[in-house]
């Protein structure tokens, strides 16, 4: 299946185009020369899923890793060697149709969406580079492959979250995502940096294969703080992960990435870029499992409490795309929990298919959700739930395709999100009771505050429009609903027949009790948002001056930012930086421009030789000569 | 005499054939209409030598009683040549059509073929006399290109002051060489290797065959007449000189000090050592201060020569792939940089750095070319001189030579110094002293520049080359 690198050199070859092209391309072109490079890759991803799964993938039983195409590229020793190829297995080839899935539909949608903005050649060129980074990304064959187009992923984003780059909110979000990720990458780099010292491989295959068995005898030893190597390592490994899925604490770049386009937000701080963390884990699952079982628990606390914790500060924001910016927080936080609570081979392994499940699934009905909200912003130009209302009678496609991506991640049947939704409750439940009822109480929230922002945009008293709101353009709407069409049918997918932590598939059923309780939980939130916002009433209010302190701090996302900016400008940035500053300016500054006044000085003593006349010169050849001779004998 | 001896020869021959070509061509196409298409034939024909070279199995082996050696690591060294002199034909071209030397454009063609076929004989050489010959046949000629502008002084001078100091050069290492027959009987390599030692006549005959090397590669204090000749001679020339002529006398000198003077390496050393500490820190010095560019660039040479001895000082498996990596970069390198001098002199006759201000504005892709150069001569990562530099380096602390190293680096700082000179000239400085016109290079200048650039920047990220160049071994 070589063909299958085309999948990831057709939108470079589209970036190069676009980007080289820049102004001299028309806007038409630029956006067509995008989107059809996407389709190829769309349609070579869907022979290769459709091969993969159904005829080459499956031997003996086993979905077996292919690696499709590589090429050595930087060599250290004949095992540690960095390649450049592309891997195909289950989760792989999953994310090859979920990126351009979206992808696709988020080019077509952009043609509408960006219609006459200044530096549409431009988006179309970034947009190229971000599919990509992120197509490279998952079909690294080791680990540094996948660290560099991590990096590469994350340059895409800060160029795309800048993209106004007259805003200063934007160039401030921009840079905070990237120093925010940056940060937590060098986590990632070390944790690939002692992986590899360990192991003396990057290669996933090696890296994974028995068990992990490599892993576990190579880093077993070795104790720093009272942790094993290995714990370590897989930490810090995590922290990586953690920085791109935007988990506590390092969630906090995430809703400020919202001033980027909408629809970039719905290609990657929703669909693809920040699930990333969540496949880094599955990617090196077997790892966590055997090596270091601490820290997947660590996973498992983390992953809840953000879960909890984004709803929370959902409830409370007014700016349309923040509130889904926590959601996404929430979601992917759930895809955590479900890798934490895994185990391996067969229905132990239940959280690992379901987190894969889940985030396939999460990846259409949140890009839907995106883009529906980016036909909201384009019709009534704000962000602001207070300029919203009553929208439902203009715009009748975004309001039904808005009410089945809320249906499907509050979890309702028969809609996608349920039934990922219950497998994760389902592996919580079997594995640790509390992070179970935690996960049910998020998904009453999710329930809730989803409701609460579908009321507030689409129901309730009509505000005085500038200008009529309508309908977006056909090339925005027919994305939605055909993401509206998947939100409803992918979740009917026996997904453990196709992925699972062994590779082997097997049957997974509806656990109806579970179903039960979080169909029950969600329509309690969403009969507690009809309740409140449905027609516009002082009731929230008077709720929320209840406990007036916790929803304020909920407003502002609990101080989380400002007590990262207290660390970086009080503490990193007087302690740490100015006296690396003062030494930098004056002792090594100070060295250079010692060498280069001294130089120059030296250069004009003796620039008197240099006569120009050949006597001199060939005078100074012989003595060399003898000088050299004497010397030579001297010593 | 066995004619088959010949065949082990295919480049030499191959390289005969494009001479003889171009020479009758150029005799009997005289003034006609004919030698329009002199040009494209000469850039054609050498063209094809050079990918042949790469393309076709070379066979190894010696011929003549060993006096010559052909094995992969030559013919990789001869690939680089024609690389280097493929480039200089191309950049010459608007040169050669001005009218003081239009009439004689067919024999520039053929002189610096035959300075080229001196220095296959240099190359593949396993005998001093063969090496000596060699020698004598890239210098002589290069005389004549030094002064082929000959209406104009400075081209005179240059090529007088290149024939004088080559001269003496020679004299002395024939000397030297007449010591070492003396001494040891034989003029083979292989003869002379295990009779090496430690006497006068030995280590006195060995210092003066230096010298006459190192005149080529113009080390400290060989280098005095590098200068005056870069700056007088024709630009063409001095990219032939201070690329390929310089690549072609690392190798011979690499190789007679690793194969003969294996044995006396304590003496030679500590000598090499020390003349490379004084090449980079005086190429550097004087650099600072120059006003014209190509005198710039023949101290940056000189100081560049100094960099690559570090490679050649260990004569490791590691050193010379490093080494000939380094002639590899540092030719794409100063190939842009005299491609773009050479398009700003022959418009406006300029060669002073002043010209280049805001070059920017006028020029901006000649500018850009000229940028990356320089940047990569100082050894900014990604380009290629990053890599090499760091390579060359590695293989010299890989020794051990930690001091070295350290004094190396410190003067790749002061090198960054002058080089971002030109950058400020041709980006900050505003453009009133600068050309102010916007400049039409023709398309030869222009294909060679391309292929500088791509060469700049893939043969860094591009690992396979320095697997390549790893693959051949001693």
């Amino acid at each position: 299946m070589g063909f299958s690198v085309y999948i990831i050199l057709v939108p470079m070859l589209m970036f190069l185009v676009i980007g080289l092209g820049s102004t001299k391309l028309s806007p038409r072109a630029a956006g067509i020369f995008g989107t059809l490079g996407l389709s190829v890759s769309a349609v070579l991803s869907y022979i290769t899923a459709f091969r993969y799964f159904f005829a080459e993938g499956l031997q003996e039983g086993i979905y077996s890793s292919i690696t499709a195409w590589s090429v050595e590229w930087l060599r250290f020793s004949d095992k540690l060697h960095i390649d450049m190829g592309v891997l195909l297995d289950p989760i792989s080839v999953m994310m090859l149709v979920v990126i351009t899935t979206v992808s696709l539909m988020v080019h077509i949608y952009s043609f509408g969406y960006m219609k006459g903005e200044r530096g549409f050649q431009r988006y179309y060129a970034f947009l190229s580079l971000f599919s990509f980074s992120m197509l490279g990304l998952v079909v690294a064959t080791n680990i540094f492959q996948m660290y560099i187009f991590w990096e590469l992923v994350g340059a895409s984003s800060y160029l795309l979250i800048g993209f106004y780059y007259t805003k200063p909110a934007a160039i401030a979000a921009s840079k905070k995502a990237f120093i925010v990720t940056r940060f937590a990458d060098l986590g990632f780099l070390i944790g690939i940096l002692i992986i590899s010292f360990c192991t003396g491989t990057f290669d996933f295959g090696l890296l994974t294969a028995d068990n992990a068995s490599l892993a576990v005898t190579s880093m077993a030893g070795g104790s720093f703080l009272g942790l094993s190597t290995a714990t370590w390592a897989m930490t810090l490994l995590f922290m990586g992960a953690a920085g791109k899925s935007a988990m506590f604490p390092l969630h906090i770049w995430l809703p400020d990435a919202m001033e980027g386009p909408t629809p970039v937000s719905a290609l990657i701080h929703a669909a693809t870029m920040v699930v990333a963390g969540v496949y880094l884990v599955a990617r090196m699952f077997p790892l966590y499992l055997f090596a270091a079982p601490d820290v997947l628990t660590l996973i498992t606390y983390v992953g809840a409490f953000t879960a909890l914790f984004a709803a929370i500060i959902a409830i409370r924001q007014t700016d349309i795309k923040r509130v889904l910016a926590f959601s996404t927080i929430s979601q992917i936080a759930y895809m955590m929990v479900a890798l934490g609570v895994s185990g391996m081979g067969g229905h132990a392994g239940e959280g690992y298919t379901a987190s894969m499940f889940h985030l396939f699934t999460h990846a259409f009905f949140k890009a839907l959700l995106f883009l529906g909200a980016g036909s909201v912003i384009h019709a009534v130009h704000s962000n602001e739930m207070e300029a919203m209302g009553g929208l439902r009678k203009y715009m009748p496609v975004t309001h039904w395709t808005f009410l089945i991506a809320c249906l499907s991640i509050a979890g309702i049947p028969p809609f996608s999100g349920f039934f990922s939704k219950d497998e994760i409750l389902s592996a919580a439940f079997s594995h640790d009771k509390v992070v179970f009822v935690v996960l049910l109480l998020v998904a009453g929230i999710t329930a809730f505050y989803m409701f609460r922002l579908y009321y507030r945009i689409f129901w309730g008293a009509e505000r005085q429009y500038e200008k009529h709101p309508h309908e977006a353009p056909s090339v925005m709407f027919i994305p939605l609903v055909f993401l509206a069409l998947l939100s409803c049918l992918t979740g009917w997918i026996p997904f453990s027949h196709f992925i699972s932590s062994d590779s082997v598939p097997y049957d997974l059923g509806i656990n109806w009790w579970i179903a039960a309780g979080g169909i029950l939980v969600s329509l309690i939130g969403i009969i507690m948002a009809t309740r409140l916002y449905r027609r516009e009433s002082d009731l929230p209010e008077r709720i929320a001056s209840r406990w007036a302190g916790f929803w304020n701090a909920a407003a502002h996302r609990f101080y989380i930012d400002q007590a990262w900016l207290f660390v970086t400008k009080k503490i990193i940035f007087r302690c740490i930086s100015t006296p690396i500053a003062w030494f930098d300016r004056h002792v090594i500054d100070g060295a250079i421009s010692g060498l280069g006044t001294g130089t120059e000085k030296l250069s004009g003593a003796i620039k008197g030789i240099q006569s120009g006349r050949i006597q001199t010169y060939a005078a100074v050849f012989v003595w060399g000569v003898i000088i050299i001779a004497v010397c030579v004998f001297i010593f | 005499m066995d004619l088959s001896n010949f065949l082990m020869m295919r480049q030499e021959l191959g390289l005969v054939a494009v001479f003889a070509v171009l020479l009758i061509y150029d005799i009997f196409g005289g003034e006609t209409r004919a030698m329009r298409w002199f040009r494209p034939l000469a850039i054609t024909l050498f063209a094809i030598h050079t990918l042949a070279g790469f393309i076709c199995p070379m066979p190894e082996g010696e011929a003549f009683g060993g006096m010559y050696v052909n094995s992969q690591l030559t013919v990789l060294m001869k690939n680089l040549l024609n690389l280097g002199v493929l480039l200089v034909f191309m950049q010459a071209g608007e040169w050669l059509r001005q009218e003081g030397t239009a009439i004689r454009e067919g024999e520039y063609y053929v002189i610096t073929l035959a300075t080229l076929l001196g220095m296959y004989l240099m190359v593949s050489a396993a005998n001093f006399m063969l090496l000596y010959i060699g020698i004598e046949m890239a210098s002589l000629p290069a005389a004549c290109l030094a002064a082929y502008n000959k209406y104009r002084e400075k081209s005179a001078e240059a090529g007088a002051k290149y024939i004088l100091m080559s001269t003496l050069s020679s004299g002395v290492m024939m000397f030297g060489l007449s010591y070492l027959y003396g001494a040891m009987g034989t003029m083979y390599f292989t003869d002379m290797a295990p009779l090496v030692r430690f006497d006068y006549m030995t280590v006195l005959g060995f210092i003066f065959f230096f010298a006459g090397l190192a005149f080529k590669i113009s080390l400290v204090p060989f280098h005095m007449w590098a200068p005056d000749v870069y700056e007088g001679a024709p630009t063409a020339t001095t990219a032939y000189l201070s690329v390929v002529s310089k690549a072609a006398g690392c190798f011979a000198l690499l190789l007679t000090l690793h194969h003969v003077f294996g044995a006396i390496g304590q003496v030679w050393y500590y000598m090499l050592w020390a003349l490379t500490v004084l090449t980079i820190i005086i190429g550097n010095i004087f650099a600072i201060r120059q006003q014209d560019i190509k005198r710039f660039f023949a101290y940056s040479s000189i100081s560049q020569a100094g960099y690559i001895m570090l490679g050649v000082l260990h004569g490791t498996e590691t050193g010379l792939t490093a080494v000939i990596y380094y002639l590899l970069v540092y030719m794409f390198s100063n190939m842009a940089a005299f491609g773009v001098i050479a398009s700003v002199e022959n418009k406006t006759e300029r060669t002073d750095i002043a010209a280049y201000n805001g070059l920017y504005k006028t020029n901006p892709r000649l500018a850009l070319v000229m940028m990356l150069a320089v940047f990569s001569l100082a050894g900014i990562p990604p380009l290629g001189g990053f890599f090499s530099k760091f390579f060359i380096f590695a293989s010299a602390a890989a020794e051990g030579d930690y001091l070295l190293v350290f004094i190396a680096l410190v003067n790749t700082v002061i090198s960054l110094y002058y080089y971002l000179r030109i950058v400020k000239a041709m980006f900050i400085d505003s453009p009133e002293a600068g050309i102010g016109v916007r400049l039409r290079t023709d398309g030869y200048n222009s294909v060679s520049l391309v292929l500088c650039t791509v060469g700049i920047i893939a043969v860094g990220l591009v690992s396979n080359v320095y697997g390549y160049i790893n693959g051949v071994g001693f």
